[in-house]
């Protein structure tokens, strides 16, 4: 059966106003409070001088920790009172998390590891400048390569794995993943087309 | 300081570029910040059935209120401008509707100015517009939002420059693959020939995908202005797997 084709609307950069609109509260906060298996991913975003980039913003997907790709409601939560959004109850995992980089174009998450059938956090990078939107991935050390990984030069392999960085997160292990949107062919992180 | 006719004469060499799907190309230097912030490598295509990316986010009901989707309603009096509704559909590529997804959308207020530190415009503040929205689209993919109609502003890209009027709008689809920002404009804005910005859209075909159409069903009496701004999701989804691989 032949599927009708429309034509996408096409992408527009999300400029550099977006900060009093796009981020919500607990927006990094994907792991339920005070889970024991939760870690933290941080790192910075790098234009092609390898400045960090202060008005990016980022929002991350993942499987649920037994593997589903259900998701779950609430992560932004209104206030049906205040209309004010309150953020995550603290006990569903809902798999999405949105994070800006601070003014030093630093950001953090904190989550669960990914499931061992989807062993990634997927990430969407949006920033001032960028017209179009970019995916990537972040593989924690220690896991196997999966499909995607395996198919990669070592050198392209190594921008989409987090290494532990021996600090310790709000949420328990920190891994440090810097996203370089633009460098020689070691530097820039792979960024992913699903067409 | 680069000069509008240096810019115009860089618009004209992209001009009437045909791209996939209408997007903008990354690298784009008539848009400067465009030059450092696009990829240099080829992207990697991905073309997994099981990738968590043809799943996305869900939203519920306690995460948006029909009161988030009306923008002149946030303050203890009316905001300044002409007040405006923008409604539309959300459909895959496929035309199925995208149900029960988060829009979210900011804008300048009338005269053109955000409500934002960096923001450095002297144009006034409206004590009573923020300027941020939020729907959940319903069964058919369709969204509402009231607000007022957003002043162009200028720029930093080079002497004179100036954004056209526009809303920003953020979407989800039913898999992560279809996630969009994009802009809005409104229709016959004399701005458009001079912005890099929506001139990064460099097929006309596709230009006019950003454009609103302005409703005359959709005004309603003494009260509003309509717009109607349809918006079509790119990417694969699981649910639809093979056929969007054909």
């Amino acid at each position: 059966m032949s599927v009708e084709r429309l034509d996408p609307t096409p992408s527009q950069t999300v400029g550099p106003f977006f900060g009093y609109a796009m981020p919500f509260p607990g927006g990094p906060d994907v792991a339920p409070a005070g889970h024991p298996d939760a870690i933290s991913v941080h790192g910075y975003v790098y234009d092609g001088e390898g400045k960090p980039i202060p008005d990016a913003i980022l929002d991350f997907w993942q499987a649920g920790p037994e593997g589903s790709r259900a998701g779950s409601p609430g992560s932004l939560r209104v206030d049906t009172s205040s209309g004010e959004l309150l953020g995550r109850d603290g006990v569903r995992f809902t798999g999405f998390g949105r994070v800006s980089t601070d003014g030093d174009g630093h950001w953090a998450l904190h989550t669960l590891p990914p499931a061992a059938d989807a062993p990634y956090i997927s990430v969407c990078v949006f920033a001032r400048g960028l017209l179009h939107h970019l995916f990537t991935r972040i593989y924690l050390p220690d896991t196997p390569d999966d499909a995607l990984l395996s198919g990669l030069a070592a050198d392209r392999r190594a921008t989409l794995r987090a290494r532990k960085d021996g600090s310790v997160g709000a949420a328990g292990t920190a891994y440090r993943f810097d996203i370089r949107i633009q460098g020689d062919v070691s530097e820039e992180t792979v960024f992913l087309d699903f067409a | 300081m680069t000069t509008q006719r240096e810019i115009d004469e860089e618009i004209l060499k992209y001009a009437d570029r045909v791209t996939p799907g209408g997007h903008p190309e990354r690298h784009y230097p008539p848009y400067r910040s465009s030059i450092l912030r696009s990829p240099t490598q080829p992207l990697t295509v991905v073309t997994d059935p099981e990738a968590v990316e043809l799943w996305g986010p869900v939203f519920g009901t306690g995460d948006v209120t029909e009161l988030d989707a009306d923008l002149t309603l946030r303050h203890s009096g009316e905001p300044i401008g002409e007040r405006m509704t923008v409604s539309g559909r959300v459909t895959d590529r496929a035309g199925r509707p995208v149900r029960n997804q988060l829009v979210e959308i900011w804008q300048a207020n009338a005269a053109g100015r955000y409500v934002h530190r960096r923001e450095q415009h002297p144009a006034p503040l409206d004590p009573n517009f923020t300027g941020a929205g939020r729907a959940l689209t319903n069964d058919d993919g369709e969204y509402l939002f009231t607000t007022i109609k957003p002043g162009p502003y200028p720029w930093g890209n080079h002497v004179n420059a100036w954004r056209p009027a526009h809303i920003h709008f953020s979407l989800f689809g039913t898999a992560f693959t279809q996630r969009l920002v994009t802009q809005m404009y409104f229709p016959g804005d004399p701005l458009f020939v001079y912005d890099p910005i929506f001139q990064s859209v460099t097929d006309p075909a596709a230009q006019h995908r950003l454009i609103a159409a302005y409703d005359h069903e959709r005004s309603v009496s003494e009260f509003s202005l309509g717009y109607r701004f349809d918006i079509v999701l790119d990417g694969p989804s699981a649910t639809h797997f093979e056929e969007d691989h054909q």
